[in-house]
Parts: C-alpha cells; structure tokens; sequence
C-alpha cells in the first residue's frame, strides 16, 4: 500500500513540468524542494536531536556566499559544490562546539546570537560580501552536459537532490546513530548512563545538518543567482524553523510539507497580502499554541481516527527546553 | 584625543540605554527562563507610541510615563493570554515571543511607515554643559544620570522589598520558590510588565538620540541577548556591567572596525560562554 | 581486590554539604544496601559513582581501577550499570527497542547510520533474551507507555542486567510498585548471578532486608553505620535514625 503511494507521488512530482501549468508553478516546486531539503537537516537538530536552532540560516548563507564567492572568481562548478559544502562543515563544527556549551534554552540562544553574527558579517564586511547589494552570480551547472538553466531542468535536478536527501535521512531515522540522536532527545541523563557519549551524538548531528543545510544553500544561489544578507537574516531562520514545527518535527514528510505551506503561502500571500511578516508571526503563535505538533502528526491522528486504523503514535510536541545531560 | 573622549561618553551613553533595556530582559530570563524576542519590539513600541504622543501635543516625560505604561500593560496581556497558557513549555514560549516580534514589527510598518521618526530633545536638556573642563551634551549626561538612578531603584526593589525577595528566589530556584508558598504564575505577570514598561521607557529615552525607525527592535534585541549572556542572566550588576562593556564594544567597534562591527560585539560574548557559561555575574549556566 | 571503592568522597551543591567525606568499600559479588532517611544524600553517592555528578573530593575505584576522572558514559563500558528511582525510559519506543537501545550503548555500531537497526541480529536477540529473563518477551511489541507501572520496572531492570555489569546499582527498585510486583522484583534480584556485584538503594527496610548481606547507613552525607545485616538492623543509632529522635 505504502509502495503504491510512494509510486504515485514518484511519478507526479517527475512529471511535474508537464501538468504543472506554467513555468511559475514550477519555479514554485523548485523552491519548495530545496527548502525542503533545508527544512529536513535543520529537523535532524530540532525533531531528532531535541536541539532547536534559531541560527541556522547563517549555515545557509554561508553555503550561498562562499559558492558565489568561489564562482566569481573563476572556479568550477565541482570546486564551488566542494568548497561551498567544506566551508559549510567547517562553520557548522564550530557552531556546534559553541552551541552545545548551552542546554535547552541556552542552545536556542547561542545559536541566534551566531546567526546574528553571520548576518553581521554578511551585511557590513563589505569588502567580504558587497554588504547590502549582495553578490549576483551568472550560470548554474551543467551536470554530464545538459544545461540547467530552464526551470524545468533545474527542477528535475533539484528533485533530484531532493530526493537524495530524503532517502538519506530515511536511511538516517533507521539507523543505530539515528536511534542514539533520538535517545538523547527524549533521556539524555539515561543515554550518558547507557554508555551513550552525549555531547558528541550532539556533536555529529550538527554536521549532518550542516551538510544538508549546505546544499539546500547552494541550490538557493544557483536558483536565484544571487544571495544577499536577507538570506542570513534572523527573519530567515525563523521562516525556516517555522517549516520544520508546522508540518511537524521527527518526521520525514513534516518538513516538507512545512516547506511547502510556507513557500506557497508566502508567494501567494505577497500577491493579496502586503503584510507577510505579520502573518508569518501570526502562524507562529497558532502553530505553537494549537498545533504543536505540526500538521502532519496532526493529519496522521485524525486520519486514523477517522479510518479507524488503531492506535495512532504518541504525537512528538516541541522538545523540552531542559532536556540536559550533565556532561 | 577628544575623538576617544566623545566615544568613551557616548559609550557610556549607550551602555546606560542598554541597562535600561537588558535589565527587564535579564529579570525576565532569569525568573521565567525564557529569553523575551520581543523585548526589541518592546524597545521600538514604547519610542513610536511617545513619538506619536508628543506630537499630540503632550510633553515628552508625560509621553514617556505613558507609553512606558501602555507597553507595560501590552506586556501583562501578552504574558495572560499567550504565555501563561504555554506554562512549563519554555521552548513554546519563547517561539511565541519571536512570532508576536515579527507581528508587533509589521503593525508598526503600517500604523508609523518607513520613515524613520526624531524625537526631540526634551527642551529642559538640550545643549551642552561643562563638566571637568570638557563640553558634553547635557542629554547624554541625562540619560546616564537616569539609568544609574533605575540602577539603584531596581537594586532597592530587589533587595529590600517583599515583591524583590519573591523575585530572586524564584531566579535561585524556582522549584523551592513554588513550595515555599510564592504565587510564580504572578510574579511571572508582574516581571513581564516591568520588563516591558522598562524596555518601552528606554525606548522613548533613547529616542532623541537613535530615532525610531524600521528594524530598530532588530538591532536592539541582540545587544540585550549579548548583555545578559556576559553579565549572567538574573543578575543586576551583570546587566549594569555588561551594558557598558556592549556600549564600548559597540561604539569603539564601529569607530575602529567598521566592516567587523558585528564581529567585535559577538566574539567577547561567545568567549564568556566557552569559558564561563554563567556569564560574568550569573547563578545558573545559559 | 574490592569491586567498588569510594574514598572520602564529598559533594556540595551550594552551601550545602550533601555527600560528607563518604568511605565504602564493596566486595566482589557482595549484596549491599545502602538506606537511611529522605535527604541522606544515598541518590547523590549514586550519581557521583555513575559520573553523572563530579565530586569535590575523594576518589572512586571500580575493582582497584581509578575512575573518579574518567567521564560518566564511559563507566557504562567499563561495567557500572544503573537503574533510576523515577523510571526514565523511553515510552515512545517498544519495549524490545528499550533494551536495544541498552545494548547499542555499549556496541560500536551505536555510530553507523546507514544499517537498520531492527536488522542487527547481535542486538535484536539478546535483547529478547533479556525479556525473556524477567518475563516480559511476550510483550515485546509493546509500547513502553502501553505498559504497567510494574513492568516498566521489571524493563528497567532487564535493560541495566542486559549490559552484562559488573556492578549493579538499583537506586530504589521497589518503590511505587503493588506487592505482588514487590514480589517479582525481589525474586529477580535475588536472582542476579554472583559475577554481578549489587548495590541497593531502598528506603523501605521489610522488603530490602531480605536482600541484603551488608548494610550501610547514610545521614546527612555521612557513613554512620555499617555491618552485617544482623548487626546493623540492632544498632542503636539505626534505630534513633529510623524510629527515634
């Protein structure tokens, strides 16, 4: 049954372009699908890891400028991907040995107060990053030849990524190291007593993230061209952190249907609706309060209620903020 | 020689702004453990509120006294409805804080628009006055003036009175606070509002000197986040000494370092916390 | 050569002195209880062996091994396992992954994220063995928060013997449990091989006394008494602390 579905959704998302009905439509999917993949890693953190980032855009951002910045100067496509992604570890591994200096709320806050460095940087080492202009970039890659620059090719090559992504962290979510990130969600102090070396569970789970925030960084520059500090901005993380918590941490399919709701609200809220800030924080507050868990659990519990499928899992809320272990 | 000395005042100018702002947001941290995202917008509302005030024709205290009040009481609604309901889930909270940032930022953007706003001197301060053979604006002597005397005042409410006692037993422990008898659910309503009649009272303080504008309660909001991180969450000296320490980063750091302004005021913040993660005054690690 | 030895062990917390210059010395095989009234500081001895806590001052050494500076998830490999007085489990997860996960901790495949871990026969089945031990493989499948508060316990116990310790510490196994459960518990700790060294902590004496060859009481941080069963039950401070004054 779950093959079929996963049939189905395989052919309607490859065959997109096709009835999709315009090249905006697809333009739209496209970013939906690398936000996705955003939304994924930054869930390996949140939803697996119980460690909730308000930051992460600055791994994001760091992607996009060190790509444009290795493009514009004459480098290949393979050297950007490469450098982009190296560059991306290497902040996320220092993120990560400053961050996890904090539990629980302590994490949230270190990471917004690097994010907000990140965006500093971003937005007054001119000599750096152009500051406020932003760096524009020409071209995007040419992978065994063909040319990505219609949006329908680069959609195909962004589900492809995606898809990659998510079979990554399916691969993740069933594997020992998964279950040890997990763990340490929900029982840190029984973790460290189980013979569990916490800090450095936390440690690599960053760098997972990290990876895949990378990517998604990346294919946000060769889609739009061009990245600037609003790309690092704090509104930025919480956009991102509001895909993950809407459609529902420790999940697979909650972050991209968040993504989703996102994206899609925000380009058709910016066509009716001047005040986008507003209702993303008015979204915020409703999901924090009434949905917590996000939709797709939400969805999940009331479709099998209706179906009557049997007892539905206990549905995973936002994590706790204390959630230490000594370390 | 007089560009340092100009400076080091406005230094001290901004570090006694920034107490006024970090020392609600700090109380805040400290007692309900959540660190308060919309303590920028707090900041912003109380100036465009005076703004608005004055230009109804009313003197710039009274406006302050106000707004201060008005953002206070918006403040005690936010904690009642929203926060009280999220008891116990700090995380939610906190994540509710940020969303009603982001919605206070935008009704802002549409009642006051874009333009950034001047708020005038109050007449009795303006000019320049002699102190010690050198000229200070009279202003900026003010607010310093101003954010010693609440220095002193929050330090009395803290440690002489009953509400004070309450407060910092609940900063030291606030599972020993509940069953030693305090109503927490009220004293967390009660540093709420004081936090933002504080932030909002800045605001309108500051004003003469940074205007209000878009985007002004995101500048604010993290040099609140790096005062309490370096002077210790719930601890007032902390505050006092954090601000100032912020208010010379922030200042030398732009006049020296401009390109790496971001830089210079975040990296002192992020040493403190590799080394000492109580920051320099705080009872409990962030 | 002893299986646990704890030197002038000492830990504040503030201005408190909870755990005050403790000395203890624990055989190969021996059954011990430690017990004294609320406050004592036995669950602080507990987490300072375990490592989750750093003591002060002192030193502890595991069969004449230093490891008072080695880190707490390490203890786990070198053979202290431990049950917790509020049961902290995982109730999302089955009970067959609870004992997994007890296992993976102390198996190097706890870092691969690419196998399955419902697929790793090595675990999987000496995990169901585990169950099977206390009685509980028919539940397997189960949820943890599908289950009693009793066999909760009785997982809890499954898990930490699992691990193959060498020193067991049970920090209050019978509380909040009926006495039917009591009973259950009783008989599977009695029934811990002798190449398991046990260390109790229980605050109710009628069931913990049948257990018990040794018996060390602890007030106010401080060793005050120790001995044999017999012996320490007749003291007189022992019966100041628990019935007198």
């Amino acid at each position: 049954m779950r093959y079929l579905a996963l049939a189905a959704a395989l052919l309607l998302l490859g065959t997109l372009p096709l009835w999709a009905g315009g090249i905006y439509y697809v333009n739209i999917a496209s970013q939906i699908l690398f936000y996705a993949v955003f939304a994924l890693a930054i869930n390996v953190l949140v939803g697996y890891a119980g460690l909730v980032t308000l930051g992460h855009a600055g791994l994001f951002g760091i992607a996009a400028y060190t790509g444009a910045q290795l493009l514009n100067g004459g480098h290949g496509h393979a050297a950007i991907a490469v450098g982009a992604l190296a560059a991306t570890l290497a902040a996320a591994a220092l993120f990560a040995v400053l961050a996890l200096r904090g539990t629980g709320i302590g994490f949230v806050m270190i990471t917004l107060a690097i994010g907000q460095i990140v965006w500093g940087v971003a937005y007054r080492w001119i000599s750096l990053t152009n500051g406020d202009n932003g760096v524009s970039i020409s071209g995007r890659p040419s992978p065994l030849g063909l040319s990505l620059a219609s949006p329908a090719s680069f959609y195909w090559a962004t589900l492809g990524v995606f898809l990659v992504a998510i079979a990554s962290m399916a691969v993740f979510v069933a594997s020992p190291f998964g279950a040890s990130v997990r763990g340490t969600r929900d029982q840190p102090r029984r973790m460290a007593a189980l013979g569990y070396h916490v800090w450095l569970i936390r440690f690599l789970a960053f760098l997972l993230s990290g990876f895949w925030t990378g990517v998604a960084g990346l294919l946000y520059l060769y889609y739009n061209q061009f990245v600037s500090p609003q790309a690092v901005s704090l509104t930025a993380s919480a956009e991102a952190l509001l895909m993950v918590i809407s459609g529902g941490s420790a999940t697979l399919l909650g972050p991209v249907a968040g993504a989703a709701l996102v994206v899609i609200m925000k380009s058709v809220a910016s066509a009716y609706i001047e005040r986008w800030n507003f209702v993303l924080g008015a979204i915020f507050v409703a999901i924090v309060i009434f949905v917590p868990e996000g939709m797709v659990p939400g969805a999940v519990r009331l479709g099998s209620r209706a179906l009557a499928l049997g007892r539905p899992r206990v549905p995973a809320a936002l994590p706790a903020a204390d959630g230490e272990a000594r370390r | 020689m007089s560009l340092w000395l100009v400076l080091a005042v406005n230094s001290v100018t901004l570090g006694g702004l920034l107490f006024l702002l970090s020392a609600g947001f700090s109380l805040i941290f400290g007692l309900m453990r959540i660190p308060n995202l919309t303590h920028g917008s707090f900041f912003m509302l109380g100036a465009y509120l005076a703004a608005s005030l004055i230009q109804a024709g009313l003197g710039f205290w009274t406006a302050a006294l106000l707004s201060g009040l008005l953002v206070g009481a918006f403040g005690g609604v936010i904690e009642r409805l929203l926060l009280r309901r999220l008891a116990g889930a700090e995380l939610a909270q906190v994540l509710v804080t940020l969303g009603l940032s982001f919605m206070v930022a935008d009704v802002c953007l549409k009642v006051w628009t874009g333009d950034p706003i001047r708020i005038a001197t109050p007449p009795a301060l303006t000019g320049t006055a002699r102190v010690a053979g050198l000229t200070f604006p009279i202003y900026r002597l003010a607010i310093s003036v101003i954010a010693v005397a609440f220095a002193l005042a929050l330090w009395a409410l803290l440690d002489r009175t009953r509400l004070g006692a309450m407060i910092r037993a609940g900063v030291d422990d606030p599972a020993m606070a509940r069953v030693a008898g305090i109503r927490v659910s009220r004293l967390f309503t009660i540093v709420f509002c004081l936090g933002a009649w504080l932030a909002g009272f800045a605001g309108v303080i500051g004003g003469p000197i940074l205007s209000v504008y878009p985007g002004l309660d995101q500048e604010m909001l993290p040099l609140a986040l790096v005062v309490v991180i370096l002077g210790g969450s719930g601890s007032l000296l902390g505050s006092l000494v954090g601000s100032l320490v912020v208010g010379f980063l922030y200042n030398f750091g732009q006049a020296m370092f401009p390109e790496l302004a971001y830089v210079v005021l975040f990296l002192p913040m992020l040493l403190v916390l590799v080394v000492r993660p109580h920051g320099l005054f705080g009872r409990q690690p962030v | 050569m002893s299986a646990l030895a704890v030197r002038s062990l000492t830990k504040s917390f503030g201005g408190l002195l909870v755990t005050a210059s403790v000395d203890l010395t624990v055989e190969p095989g021996e059954r011990r209880l430690i017990i004294g009234p609320n406050g004592a500081g036995k669950t602080t001895l507990f987490n300072l062996i375990t490592g989750e806590l750093r003591p002060d001052r002192g030193a502890i050494a595991l069969f004449d091994r230093d490891i008072t500076r080695v880190p707490g998830w390490r203890r786990a490999h070198l053979g202290i396992s431990r049950t917790y007085q509020i049961i902290t489990l995982f109730p999302n997860e089955t009970l067959l992954r609870n004992v997994t996960l007890s296992l993976l901790g102390l198996s190097p495949l706890r870092w691969n994220p690419l196998a399955r871990l419902d697929r790793q026969a090595r675990l999987v089945t000496p995990a169901r063995e585990a169950l099977a031990r206390v009685g509980l493989e028919h539940l397997a499948d189960r949820p943890l928060a599908q289950t009693s508060y009793g066999e909760r316990r009785r997982v809890e116990i499954a898990m930490a013997l699992a691990q193959r310790p060498k020193l067991l510490l049970l920090d209050e196994p019978f509380a909040g449990l009926s006495v039917e459960e009591r009973r259950d518990v009783l008989q599977l700790v009695t029934s811990i091989p002798r190449d398991v060294t046990v260390v109790m902590i229980e605050h109710d004496m009628d069931v913990a006394l049948d257990f018990a060859e040794r018996i060390t009481v602890l007030h106010l941080g401080q060793v005050v008494v120790e001995g044999d069963r017999g012996a320490v039950v007749a003291h007189p401070r022992t019966q100041e602390i628990y019935f007198g004054a």
